[in-house]
């Protein structure tokens, strides 16, 4: 069970994301870099967090057009779990692999803090540790985290189970108030259509061994892991 | 040579918190006739071509697929002699 973290020039969350895998899950990982084309023998892609390019342009609109995302993309096309993490989610709407886009917070404010979220589907290959209506405590460390999609493609989106994380008080509560950026409909992750591209602005990696203060995290990456065992068991 | 000048702003309806507070400021300091103020991106470059209708086709290119985020933006341009 291969691991893969994607390194970008100005990537900055690639090692807890190697942290997580390498100490926390105790699997082989392996940094991949944005100018591969061939990603090897990997079952599952991290694209981490950080400024990639600088966030130029926006953030990740540089980074959708380097070689290693022509790569992620066929790996996605043919079932690969892939999931990107604060900026690895903006680079994953740019590259149109998730639906919408990441706006400048509503607040105008870089936002570093502990945010508790509500698990919405629980039900997916990146969930599946959690229970639908969980709420899990995730750092949060971002200025453009505030999601937006056509009205259209949110209904779609509902429909289909796709939101994963909303931005919620304690309680579970979610509503506006508890809404850290704005995102509509509270929202922190999604995947998918198919299921297997995951895209959050909040931190498992950096919320994944309890020696560090929060665990929560932790349950996205063995949620994967079981995933890919079982994928293989059956193979 | 000609001269690309590309205006990217967020599509109408999108809330732009940045507009936002730029009209608070405005009216803090007495220009309380402001409304509805929208900040955007300008974008300027030269371009090796002669040819407007061939320019015009470029320009558009470069913002479908990497200038402006259809998703939340949408874009203008004129082309000028450089």
């Amino acid at each position: 069970m291969n691991w893969g973290v994607l390194l970008f020039p100005g990537s900055n969350c690639a090692e807890d994301c190697f942290h997580a895998i390498d100490q926390v899950l105790q699997k082989p990982v392996k940094y991949l870099w944005h100018k591969d084309t061939d990603l090897g023998d990997v079952d599952a892609i991290i694209i981490p967090g950080g400024f990639s390019y600088g966030d130029h342009l926006r953030p990740g609109a540089i980074a959708h057009f380097s070689p290693a995302m022509t790569a992620v993309k066929e790996f996605a096309a043919n079932g690969g779990l892939v999931i990107g993490i604060c900026n690895g989610f903006q680079i994953l709407t740019e590259s149109k692999m998730l639906p919408g886009s990441l706006m400048q917070n509503r607040g105008l404010k870089f936002l570093c803090q502990d945010q508790t979220l509500k698990v919405d589907n629980a039900d997916t290959p990146f969930t599946s540790e959690y229970k639908s209506g969980d709420t899990v405590v995730f750092p949060i460390a971002h200025n453009e985290g505030n999601y937006y999609a056509a009205p259209e493609t949110i209904a779609e989106m509902e429909a289909n189970g796709q939101i994963l994380f909303r931005y919620s008080n304690p309680a579970g509560l979610v509503n506006d108030e508890t809404n850290p950026n704005g995102s509509i409909n509270s929202i922190a992750g999604i995947v998918n259509r198919k299921g297997n591209v995951m895209g959050m602005m909040p931190h498992p990696e950096r919320s994944s061994d309890i020696t560090l203060g929060l665990s929560d995290g932790k349950g996205v990456f063995v949620s994967m892991l079981k995933h890919l065992e079982s994928h293989q068991s059956r193979n | 040579m000609l001269k690309a000048i590309v205006t990217v702003m967020l599509k109408k309806g999108i809330f732009d918190p940045q507009g936002r507070a730029v009209q608070n400021g405005l009216e803090s300091i007495g220009f309380d006739k402001v409304k509805g103020v929208r900040i955007g991106k300008q974008l300027e470059m030269d371009l090796e071509m002669d040819d407007r209708a061939t320019a015009e086709t470029s320009v558009h290119e470069m913002c479908d697929k990497m200038l402006a985020n259809p998703v939340v933006e949408s874009y203008s341009f004129e082309i000028k002699e450089a």
